[in-house]
């Protein structure tokens, strides 16, 4: 096993750096891996930006190891080209084909440059694999955290879109709600709910849960929550949509709801525009 | 196994160290990436027990680590003291206990402001207080 | 050491909080304060903590502290602008603000101290609480 240090793989892929980008290029364009989905253009220059970090990686001193601070470059490089080909679309194989691709081109320079001392050819290329293997793990790694932040923005996205906040009147905001209303989703609610109040400078928020299936102890509990952060900032709340069966839960269960609760948004409308000290007047029939 | 990514020990014995310790605690759970709320709850369970290490412990310091565990990535805070200790932690973690006046030692409040709580203390050995929240996806 | 300024705002005193609070500056606050109220008699006090990004159980007890002294001589405590990171984690800190009032921000708070005094009548007596 040659040591990291007296590898001469650092000294190689300098001295033939550009003769390296040209083969390692055609190599990836010829794998018909990237459909045509990314241009030639921005190819090489990945392709290029990659090879020129990966030579000061070396040089860093470390041919056996990725996670010292020498190689944060081509780890931040990596990084970025990684999460802009998941956003592309491109499967964790073609991304990280990126990275493998260049064992081939690689190891022809070092078969051509290391002539007659097989035991250091061997030595050199084993050194080379272990190396690109683990940067083309880590962009599979990253690659997939990409798809992991992507799927979670857009359930955030989702959950936010479930959950709209509308400005009613004017300092008074509704929140209809629709579905369940579990630990997590009360956390985005609330939070929603709170920011429009701050940007819409609200005084009362209707909470609708005519689209709440169940009301128990816990969602009770997740309302109360809401409404006490409200009350903190300055604000009031009036839940509406209670049903009757929902009424008859409440009472059942001896649920302490310490706010206003009206049977329609109609009735919650109108006590909401009382207590801000609005009146919205019936326009007078036209005369004939 | 829980790796530690990261780590700086603050003294606490003076109110300006509890404002020292809750930048650092901000500093780390926003490098995590917390949300801006979770931030502030930590924030805020860290200054509660900041409290606490010097009014009922006579001052002790805090370790504040961010640390892994197979991928997700959080910040714990460990709090000692070598003060009296606590008698009754049960008694303690109660809402609305108080040994000193005012609103009790703020300890079940930060242990609902975190994802995990341990607190370890006998009369005479002191108080370790640690704190775990996780970066929430 | 730093003071924490206190205006004078028609029948209110407004004092607005700008940095992470000690021990040594929430004392000097509350006995200016009381200072204050005795020497300008006015009958609101209105806190501006929108600048203030976490609020722990300790500036909890000296707001509640000057609303109990507050009220002692006679006027009414409001406390605006809470950012809504800081509503959330108080309400799951179960830190209960007693005898606060709030309101979004100063212009509102100023008004709903106004109506809260003209409740009470001129000289204090009579209305409710």
């Amino acid at each position: 096993m040659v040591a990291s240090t007296t590898s001469r793989i650092p000294d190689l892929l300098e001295k033939h750096q550009s003769k390296l980008l040209t083969s390692w290029v055609q190599q990836q364009l010829a794998s018909g891996s990237l459909t045509g989905q990314i241009k030639e253009d921005e190819l090489k220059e990945h392709s290029e930006k990659f090879l020129r970090e990966f030579v000061a990686g070396l040089k860093s001193g470390h041919t056996d190891d990725i996670v010292g601070a020498g190689w944060s470059p081509v780890r931040e490089l990596l990084g970025e080209v990684s999460h802009s080909r998941a956003l592309q679309g491109f499967t964790p194989s073609e991304t990280a084909t990126f990275i493998f691709s260049l064992k081939e081109p690689l190891f022809t320079l070092l078969r051509e440059e290391i002539k007659g001392n097989a035991q250091a050819l061997g030595d050199e290329i084993w050194t080379a694999t272990k190396l690109i293997d683990k940067l083309g793990l880590y962009t599979a790694e990253v690659y997939q955290q990409s798809r992991d932040d992507i799927i979670r923005r857009q359930a955030q996205e989702l959950l936010e879109l479930s959950t709209p906040v509308v400005e009613l009147w004017h300092k008074i905001l509704a929140l209809p709600l629709i579905g369940t209303l579990d630990s997590e989703r009360t956390q985005t609610v609330m939070e929603n709910l709170l920011n429009h109040i701050v940007k819409s400078g609200a005084e009362i928020a209707i909470i609708d849960i005519t689209g709440v299936p169940t009301v128990d102890t816990l969602v009770a509990q997740h309302l109360i929550k809401t409404v006490s952060a409200a009350r903190l900032m300055g604000a009031d709340c009036i839940i509406s949509g209670i049903r009757p069966q929902i009424a008859q839960t409440i009472v059942h269960l001896g649920l302490q709801l310490d706010v206003v609760s009206k049977a329609t948004m109609a009735d919650a409308f109108a006590l909401a525009l009382k207590r801000t000290g609005q009146v919205v007047n019936r326009a007078a029939a036209k005369p004939a | 196994m829980v790796q530690v990514e990261r780590t700086s020990t603050l003294e606490v014995r003076t109110p300006e160290d509890v404002v020292k310790v809750r930048q650092e605690v901000r500093n780390r759970t926003a490098a995590v990436g917390f949300s801006l709320v979770d931030q502030t709850k930590f924030v805020t369970a860290a200054s509660e027990i900041a409290r606490n290490t010097i009014d009922h412990g006579g001052g002790g310091r805090a370790h504040i680590e961010t640390i892994v565990l197979t991928g997700k990535r959080g910040v714990r805070l460990v709090f000692e003291d070598q003060g009296p200790g606590i008698a009754d932690i049960k008694l303690a973690m109660q809402d609305g206990y108080s040994t000193g006046g005012g609103l009790g030692m703020g300890m079940p409040g930060s242990k609902r402001l975190s994802n995990e709580f341990y607190v370890e203390s006998s009369p005479g050995k002191g108080t370790k207080v640690t704190l775990v929240r996780w970066k929430s996806n | 050491m730093e003071q924490i300024p206190i205006l004078k705002v028609g029948r209110c005193l407004l004092v607005s909080i700008q940095i992470d609070m000690h021990d040594k500056l929430a004392m000097a606050l509350q006995d200016d304060l009381t200072q204050k109220l005795v020497e300008t008699r006015a009958r609101g006090v209105l806190i501006d903590i929108s600048a203030l990004d976490l609020v722990d159980s300790f500036i909890g007890r000296m707001l509640s502290n000057i609303a109990a002294m507050a009220r002692v001589l006679d006027a009414q405590t409001v406390v605006v602008g809470m950012r809504p990171q800081v509503a959330i984690t108080l309400v799951e800190l179960g830190l209960t603000l007693t005898g606060i009032q709030t309101a979004l921000d100063v212009d509102r708070g100023l008004a709903l101290i106004n109506r809260l005094i003209d409740a009470e009548g001129e000289d204090g007596a009579g209305g409710a609480h």
